[in-house]
């Protein structure tokens, strides 16, 4: 493994660790700020201005950031089993916080997707295609030498 | 109506996070975290047409799940999406070029198969 693939790898991870908490721990307060019925498209609204809405809100746009910027340098075939640890996450958070029951089933799909986690995390380099703009700017610096 | 709301986000969320991928992999790596160049980041990439019509298209996906939601229940909304993994990494093959390997393959088949399981 050269330098530059575990550079890549390191920043992958924790970009990685930014864009599966703020979207668990977005759909968390979202889901607990929405009231059970939503009637008129005013409600729509009104609903974004209550304060655990609006949190939830927040953590998902800190998603959407964390998630373009991973992609910047990361493949999407990497990017999309390695966030799915969410998932699991969610999973683990209603048990210990709501104390949901985890079936034998659910404990056999949780294992599954760590297992896939693990294998495309450890076993593949996050980036396989050099980037058109990087390349275009070592060709200018290129040309500029 | 459950059918065509789970067509509507599948087509919806794969179209938008390709485009997302292509609009980011053309900005290529981010490396200053700064606020002041995150900003710059962002004022690029409002200019980009790609990630423009991906915040479009998720937001169809957004409402749309919304919607799957007041019909269906969550047990059945989250694994029926799961069908994006399989089909957003064959376009990553096909589309993005990227080089997917056997171990990509079997890790989004696992996930794939693990979403399902843990939703049904």
């Amino acid at each position: 493994m050269t330098s530059e693939t575990a550079r890549l790898r390191v920043k992958s991870w924790i970009c990685a660790a930014v864009v599966i908490l703020s979207n668990v721990w977005g759909n968390f307060f979202l889901k607990s700020g929405v009231p059970a019925q939503l009637d008129t498209p005013l409600d729509y609204i009104t609903v974004l201005f209550r304060p655990m809405v609006a949190l939830g809100v927040v953590l998902l746009i800190l998603w959407m950031a964390s998630r373009m910027a991973l992609l910047s340098w990361a493949d999407l075939s990497y990017v999309l089993p390695v966030t799915s640890v969410g998932y699991v996450l969610v999973a683990l958070a209603g048990r210990v916080l709501l104390h949901e029951q985890i079936t034998a089933r659910r404990w056999t799909g949780i294992a599954l997707i760590m297992a896939g986690v693990a294998l495309v995390s450890g076993g593949t380099a996050p980036q396989t295609v050099a980037r058109e703009a990087e390349k275009a700017n070592a060709d200018a610096s290129g040309v500029a030498r | 109506m459950r059918w065509i709301l789970i067509g509507v986000i599948v087509a919806a969320t794969t179209v938008g996070e390709v485009l997302q991928a292509m609009g980011m992999r053309h900005h290529g790596e981010i490396r200053d975290f700064r606020p002041g160049a995150l900003g710059r980041v962002a004022a690029v990439l409002a200019r980009n047409w790609m990630v423009g019509a991906s915040v479009v298209a998720m937001a169809v996906s957004f409402f749309a799940y919304l919607g799957l939601l007041t019909v269906a229940e969550l047990s059945f909304a989250v694994p029926a999406t799961a069908v994006t993994y399989a089909l957003e990494t064959v376009l990553a093959k096909y589309v993005l070029r990227e080089q997917v390997s056997w171990l990509r393959w079997a890790g989004a088949s696992l996930v794939v198969c693990g979403v399902a399981l843990v939703s049904l």
